[in-house]
């Protein structure tokens, strides 16, 4: 699988670099700045991407526009974005295209290389990858939306998993449930919420994402 | 008929200005006369009430022309003396003289601070300005009615051609005169440049203290933030990577338990050093300036919150931070303790300054006086001169305003033709109202035969007196122009530079 990479800081470039050639991706480049990755990006249509937000030459979010402009000009090009913080607002800017292939996630997430790598594979194949923070905020600003407080303990763990991006069978193997009970939970979910039922994983995220940030900002 | 209501009010409210400027008159005269008893006859006694009854007008003056003009006038007197307090023996020392009582020592207490004061003199200058100036151009339209009547009782029926032109005009020409009246109050009733800047130092001086000071308490919170939290945490990885560095030989799965240990408290330090960061200077504000970042705030606030941004550009980071933490603290307030279910905050651009309104449908019953947050938010502003304005009446809804002035470049037109022609009004006023009118009319009352350049002498019979109440008026207009340029040139420093 081809990646672009982007990241400033030496190290973390080469650890990465490191990191994805281990698990059998293929680096076809990693750059340093945001008007080479919008090229490496458009130039290179890799499988997926990996972004940090903050990129020479402005040091502000030049990874992040870099990115969305990549995505605008190459329709769901998969991009993971790296952060040493995040904005509900910035997720929702990735998400904004409903069309998939987007990651966002802190940057400790790279300490567990294993999950890590799961999520630039889960974004390459088109699906999600949200950080439990943004996830954890989300939900904060969301706590007091009527419908999200119909939820029972186990319900909200799972909404918490899905919104992550995870599929059921990673949702049944985190919380030690069998398939069927969570299908049954998700079924429950997707009842008490007033959304369409819908077989597609990726798509019933990006339904639940959309509920989530559906309040006027 | 609204319209010819307000027109009667400002003509009415110019009258009654006409009015006090006449008696205002009267004072000075009384002024002057307490002034030349005081210093050729040496009755020192009349100068303390003359003065008194003087403030006592001007002060009616700025009250009046403040409210109806629309532009309020400081008062621009020193502060009283404090009584005289006497030494450990009981006199009194003044200077290098002692007494027994304390009336001398606080006479010249008073004398000094009555005299020595510029307010005073200003005060008398306005009071004889007043008449052939603002109070002129006030009272011009009831003149002009007053003198069509005369005419037209003396049998002449083009007197009522000036009643209607009074009449006629009244509707732009009375609220116009108002202001101007107005601009003049405010240059020789209003504190002087210094007095201006005195205040302006001591209140810089205040707002220095406690903006270095807040700073100070900012830093050794990040300090010891940092010493018990990230920097506590490093230490302990720091160790625990050294203990699984020994096991690795003897007892490899030990070790990777202790590596993961490790991993984990490199996590928690990383979140310590987030919110850290997020208190300091968030991240989103220095990527994306105060209008995504205070989106940002409303996604993460538990409210439903609708936000307007409309700003040129970008302000300085300082500014920006500080109406970030009371955008902030205002939502956080409004989400814990008004109950509110929705807010709106508003950012936009007004002149040069930047104003953030957060409003919310709570309940209200917020006082600054009581919350050490919304104290802190006027703190923080007060180092960039801002204001915050909070209304907040038990039952809701609450509106806070944050003004922060010169957080944009100020963009004006050049003024320098009005600069000129203000200092030419200044310099020729006194030439068309002393000698041209003035002395002319004393002159030709007098019946003397010395023409010198006085125009109005030179010219035949029947065009002397018009000449020379003209040179009268033309000077009272002059001096009225030139009062009120610097009426606006004040204003407009005050409005965008550092007044």
């Amino acid at each position: 699988m081809r990646v672009v990479l982007a990241e400033d800081l030496h190290l973390l470039r080469e650890g990465l670099v490191h990191l994805l050639r281990a698990h059998g991706f293929e680096v076809v480049a990693a750059v340093e700045s945001g008007p080479e990755l919008l090229a490496a990006l458009v130039g290179e249509r890799p499988d997926v991407a990996v972004v940090d937000v903050r990129l020479p030459p402005t040091f502000t979010d030049e990874g992040l526009q870099a990115a969305l402009t990549a995505r605008r000009r190459v329709p769901g090009l998969p991009v993971l974005v790296l952060s040493q913080h995040v904005e509900q607002l910035y997720a929702r800017e990735l998400l904004a295209d409903g069309s998939g292939g987007v990651g966002y996630l802190l940057k400790d997430r790279v300490f567990n290389g294993e999950q890590f790598v799961d999520a630039v594979r889960r974004v390459a194949a088109g699906g999600t990858a949200m950080d439990p923070e943004v996830i954890a905020r989300l939900l904060a600003s969301n706590s007091r939306n009527e419908p999200l407080g119909r939820l029972t303990p186990r319900e909200r763990e799972v909404l918490e998993l899905m919104a992550e991006g995870r599929s059921n069978a990673a949702i049944g193997q985190r919380l030690f449930l069998s398939d069927s009970a969570v299908g049954k939970h998700t079924a429950n979910i997707f009842a008490k919420l007033g959304l369409a039922p819908s077989d597609d994983d990726n798509r019933r995220v990006l339904a639940v994402l959309a509920f989530l940030g559906s309040r006027p900002g | 008929m609204n319209a010819a209501r307000r027109t009667l009010v400002a003509l009415g409210r110019g009258a009654a200005l006409t009015g006090l400027a006449l008696l205002g008159l009267a004072v000075a005269l009384v002024m002057l006369t307490a002034a030349l008893l005081t210093f050729m006859v040496g009755l020192v006694f009349v100068v303390s009430p003359a003065v008194r009854l003087v403030r006592a007008v001007t002060g009616l003056a700025r009250d009046l022309s403040g409210r109806w003009s629309g532009m309020p006038v400081d008062a621009p007197y020193l502060p009283a003396p404090l009584p005289p307090v006497p030494q450990a023996d009981g006199w009194y020392r003044d200077g290098r003289t002692l007494y027994k009582k304390p009336t001398i020592p606080a006479f010249n207490k008073r004398w000094n601070w009555l005299m020595k004061d510029p307010a005073t003199w200003r005060d008398l200058a306005y009071l004889l300005a007043a008449p052939v100036t603002c109070g002129l151009v006030a009272a011009a339209p009831l003149l002009a009615t007053a003198y069509g009547v005369v005419r037209v009782a003396g049998g002449d029926p083009l007197g009522v051609v000036w009643i209607l032109l009074a009449a006629g005009v009244a509707y732009w020409y009375a609220p116009w005169a108002l202001r101007v009246y107005g601009g003049v109050a405010a240059v020789l009733l209003g504190p002087t440049e210094k007095a201006r800047l005195a205040r302006r130092v001591s209140h810089l001086d205040a707002a220095r203290t406690e903006a270095v000071d807040s700073q100070a308490a900012e830093l050794r919170r990040i300090e010891r933030d940092l010493h018990d939290g990230a920097q506590a945490r490093l230490v302990a990885i720091g160790m625990t990577i050294g203990a699984a560095e020994q096991l690795l030989e003897t007892d490899p799965r030990a070790a990777r338990a202790l590596l993961g240990k490790a991993r984990d408290a490199s996590a928690d330090a990383l979140q310590d050093i987030r919110r850290l960061v997020r208190g300091i200077h968030p991240p989103v504000l220095a990527e994306r300036g105060l209008g995504d970042a205070v989106r940002a705030l409303a996604l993460d606030s538990p409210l439903r919150a609708h936000v307007t941004v409309d700003v040129p550009e970008r302000a300085s980071a300082p500014l920006e931070s500080a109406a970030y933490f009371a955008v902030s603290e205002l939502l956080a307030n409004a989400a814990r303790h008004g109950d509110a279910t929705e807010a709106w905050v508003d950012v936009s651009a007004r002149g040069p300054a930047l104003r953030v309104t957060v409003t919310d449908d709570g309940r209200g019953g917020a006082d600054p006086g009581r919350g050490t947050g919304l104290r802190g938010i006027e703190r923080r502003l007060g180092a960039f001169d801002g204001v915050f304005a909070l209304n907040s009446p038990a039952g809701g809804p609450t509106t806070a305003v944050i003004e922060l002035p010169r957080a944009f470049p100020l963009r004006t037109a050049p003024r320098s033709p009005w600069r000129l022609l203000g200092g030419l009004c200044w310099a020729l006023w006194p030439i068309a109202l002393f000698p041209q009118g003035l002395v002319a009319m004393v002159l030709k009352l007098l019946g003397s035969p010395v023409k010198s350049w006085f125009l109005g002498l030179h010219m035949p019979e029947p065009f002397q007196w018009p000449v020379i109440v003209g040179m009268m008026l033309l000077g009272g207009g002059l001096l009225t122009v030139a009062l009120t340029t610097t009426a606006r040139a004040m204003r407009e420093k005050e409005g965008g530079g550092c007044g």
